[in-house]
């Protein structure tokens, strides 16, 4: 069924690939001869902090929570053998854990970090170590108490299903600190360490040096004296935890780095927490554990005294004053909770920038996150505007990066470069960040935008109000043949105007801006966004036209990258515009495919 | 001025005429699915209310009718490829009409496959690959020997080019 020829152009990037490893625990040296003879071995196999053996039947546990709360709450009397199995499955799960700590190994060699795991299924996942893009540190509250920290290296490679991300759950917080450092700042620590003169020896920690191919297979095993990470005495497995290192000779080691911060949280700006609306995944959790509860834990709702009073009370008021009550009350809720949850991400936040040539994003109350993106990597910006958080002049910034996917929730991803902040303030550290660029005077961040046209203007009237049309008459088709009742379409035929409004705020918000470095785009109503995409980092163009479309003349282009979304788009533009934004982005490239205007119409009349 | 009587001209190279049957063929697939299902639905109901299912059948006819023969000609017409050593260039669609381009030099892989449907007619389509996952190019419904050459060609200059793609 796979085609004949499968064939990888160029280089790729990252090998995911699965090696059979000869042998169990003992194959390190194994694979290491027959894949890279070539490569002296800087460092042994490493383990993950011994620590996790508590943390993960924890998780476990909390994860099981529900269930056995209604072991208690309700007690196994239904003969039913639910829960048992349940414990059953809890005790699997911890056994599992154990397993995966003592498969999961992993190392730093002067080109490559390796990650071993499985049991039954042995996986060698090598990344060179060129390719790391970013490196998040994360955190979490039982982390902190152990001294933990997650580590989770991003590589080139987001057009992976599933995660391309090498994670390390969880190294010593010093070990973890260290590695940073290690895979993103290699060039400018060797810079530094050559220059001070300080004896290779010392700062050798995991072979940093990328040049370090001098030193000899044997000279791995020799202790490395400052460097924070012992890599084991020859032959002996560092179970005794890296992590108990102490932390004093990172900051010795690395505490030449410049760093400059560019932006830290102000108290003031907690007051746009309320307008991001993050709360609404809190009221979310609690339905699904209340969910949970009821179901896996066998808890009656309905047994339980002060809701059962509480439901009387709320169904013998009024319709309309219930609701409105209802209505207010998850306002409140979710205000607080999204005030709770900016709090809780945001605590701290400080951005900076280091002479290593990266950004370092700090953040985090209880649980604490570190990201570091390589600045090199860094192909632009985006400024997203929700509606709420628009009308109280609030945005947020976020990187449009490679290795870090901005797709699925920016908050939860590492790409934040500043959470909800007045605009002012991310437009300034917008310039900041894109400014070590240079520029040609106008700013791809504040700089003025191209109106799309009334054609485009037209087509967004007639997809708001046509949508909303059809649904009128669906919703009064089914009223007189189906008994909907008629405030559904009532309130239907009302949102028009609304519509009216998106509309023509989503025109006014449509633009576009070619910068010499920048492709500059702006869409959306109910979330506005800005993007600066720096033209090195687009890789081609597509172009999109549908029926409709083609009779107004108007294309969508999307600039394909690597980085943040994978695609920008710049809608509803008009066909020869988009063709100049890409020939100005990516010059040449177009030119051999352009219609000589004399001989293009008989053409394109073909193609309709 | 140049860039405001611009145009995209159409790649050069049409794909085979055999991939009509083979998009009839697919697009029957679907609807034979649908059709399926409405008349499974219709032996289950055991004729209540017919007066809406019949209709809804006959509509669901007329439209596979109406795909069937419109859609593979018009896909037809607008599908086109072309490759140089410098992109890779490729129209498609019928309704909403695509066009995409990708410098050699950014290409990462090149894939060609033959499904089961495709093979039945000797075709097979190649899916270029770069950095981005919004920017795989697919030409589907080359004839088998054109597929080959177009990815010995790619690979061949992409190879020749430096640089990690991304």
């Amino acid at each position: 069924m796979s085609g004949p020829a499968e064939t990888n152009g160029t280089t790729d990037g990252t090998t995911n690939g699965t090696t059979d490893a000869p042998g169990t625990a003992d194959a390190a040296g194994t694979i290491d001869a027959s894949r890279t003879a070539d490569v002296p071995r800087t460092e042994e196999w490493r383990r993950l902090s011994t620590r996790m053996l508590f943390v993960h039947p924890f998780h476990v546990a909390v994860r099981a929570v529900p269930a056995l709360l209604g072991l208690l709450v309700a007690g196994s009397n239904k003969g039913f053998p639910g829960h048992l199995f349940s414990l059953g499955i809890l005790a699997l799960m911890i056994v599992i854990g154990v397993f995966r700590w003592v498969t999961t190994t992993f190392r730093i060699t002067d080109e490559h970090i390796q990650v071993r795991k499985g049991l039954f299924r042995k996986q060698v996942m090598t990344v060179p170590r060129d390719r790391v893009r970013t490196v998040d540190v994360t955190s979490h509250l039982l982390h902190r108490v152990l001294g933990l920290a997650r580590v989770e290296i991003g590589t080139g490679r987001s057009d992976q299903k599933g995660d391309g991300a090498l994670k390390l759950d969880a190294l010593g917080t010093a070990e973890a600190a260290h590695l940073r450092e290690e895979l993103l700042h290699r060039l400018d620590t060797a810079g530094v360490r050559a220059s001070a003169g300080v004896p290779a020896g010392t700062g050798a920690g995991a072979g940093a040096a990328a040049g370090d191919h001098a030193r000899g297979p044997g000279a791995a095993a020799i202790p490395t004296g400052v460097a924070a990470i012992p890599t084991g005495v020859a032959g002996i497995p560092t179970v005794a935890g890296v992590g108990d290192v102490p932390t004093a000779p990172v900051a010795g080691t690395f505490g030449r780095e410049k760093e400059t911060e560019l932006a830290r949280l102000q108290l003031s700006w907690i007051r746009y927490a309320p307008f991001t609306l993050s709360g609404v995944v809190a009221v979310g959790v609690i339905a699904g554990f209340v969910s949970r509860l009821t179901n896996e834990g066998g808890v009656d709702l309905r047994q339980i005294g002060a809701l059962r009073d509480g439901w009387k009370w709320f169904t013998g008021v009024p319709v309309w004053s219930a609701v409105a009550g209802v209505v207010i009350a998850l306002i409140v809720f979710v205000a607080v909770a999204s005030t709770l949850g900016y709090v809780l991400s945001f605590w701290g936040f400080r951005l900076t920038r280091h002479s290593g040539g990266t950004l370092h994003v700090t953040r985090g109350l209880i649980t604490t996150r570190a990201t570091t993106i390589e600045e090199r990597r860094l192909r632009g910006v985006e400024v997203s505007e929700p509606l709420l958080l628009r009308a109280v002049r609030g945005a947020r910034l976020i990187a449009v990066t490679t290795g870090l996917h901005s797709g699925r929730g920016a908050q939860r991803g590492g790409s934040m470069l500043l959470p909800p902040a007045p605009v002012a303030e991310v437009e300034t550290l917008a310039e900041r960040v894109l400014a070590p660029r240079g520029g040609d005077g106008t700013s791809p961040v504040v700089g003025p935008l191209v109106p799309h046209g009334p054609a485009a203007l037209r087509r967004r009237f007639t997809r708001a109000l046509g949508a909303n049309a059809v649904a009128v008459v669906a919703l009064l088709a089914l009223w007189e043949w189906a008994g909907l009742p008629a405030w559904t379409w009532i309130t239907a035929l009302a949102f028009i105007p609304f519509a009216a409004l998106l509309a023509a705020d989503r025109y006014r918000n449509l633009g576009h801006a070619m910068t010499r470095e920048y492709l500059v785009t702006r869409w959306g109503s109910l979330g506005r966004r800005r993007v600066a995409l720096e033209c090195d980092g687009i890789i081609g163009w597509n172009v999109t036209r549908s029926f409709f479309q083609r009779r107004a003349g108007l294309a969508t282009l999307t600039a394909t990258t690597a980085a943040g979304r994978q695609g920008y788009r710049v809608p509803d533009v008009a066909m020869s515009e988009a063709i100049g934004i890409a020939t100005a982005g990516i010059p040449g490239l177009l030119d051999p495919f352009l219609a000589v205007p004399e001989e293009h119409d008989p053409h394109l009349k073909g193609t309709l | 001025m140049d860039v405001q009587t611009a145009a995209l001209r159409p790649p050069l190279h049409r794909v085979s005429r055999t991939a009509i049957w083979y998009w009839t063929i697919r697009a029957a697939l679907g609807w034979l699915v649908v059709i399926g299902a409405q008349v499974a639905w219709m032996v289950v109901a055991d004729g209540d209310h017919d007066a809406i299912r019949i209709p809804a059948l006959a509509v669901t006819a007329v439209l596979a009718a109406a795909h069937l023969i419109v859609m593979p000609r018009w896909r037809y017409r607008v599908h086109r490829w072309e490759t140089t050593p410098e992109a890779v260039y490729t129209l498609s669609g019928w309704f909403k009409q695509e066009w995409r381009i990708a410098p050699v030099s950014r290409i990462q892989t090149v894939d060609s496959e033959r499904g089961p449907l495709e093979q039945l007619f000797g075709l097979a389509n190649v899916t270029v690959t770069t950095a981005s996952a919004a920017g795989p190019i697919t030409i589907s419904g080359l004839a088998r020997e054109t597929a080959d050459r177009i990815v010995h060609e790619l690979t061949a200059s992409a190879q020749a080019t430096v640089g990690d793609a991304t």
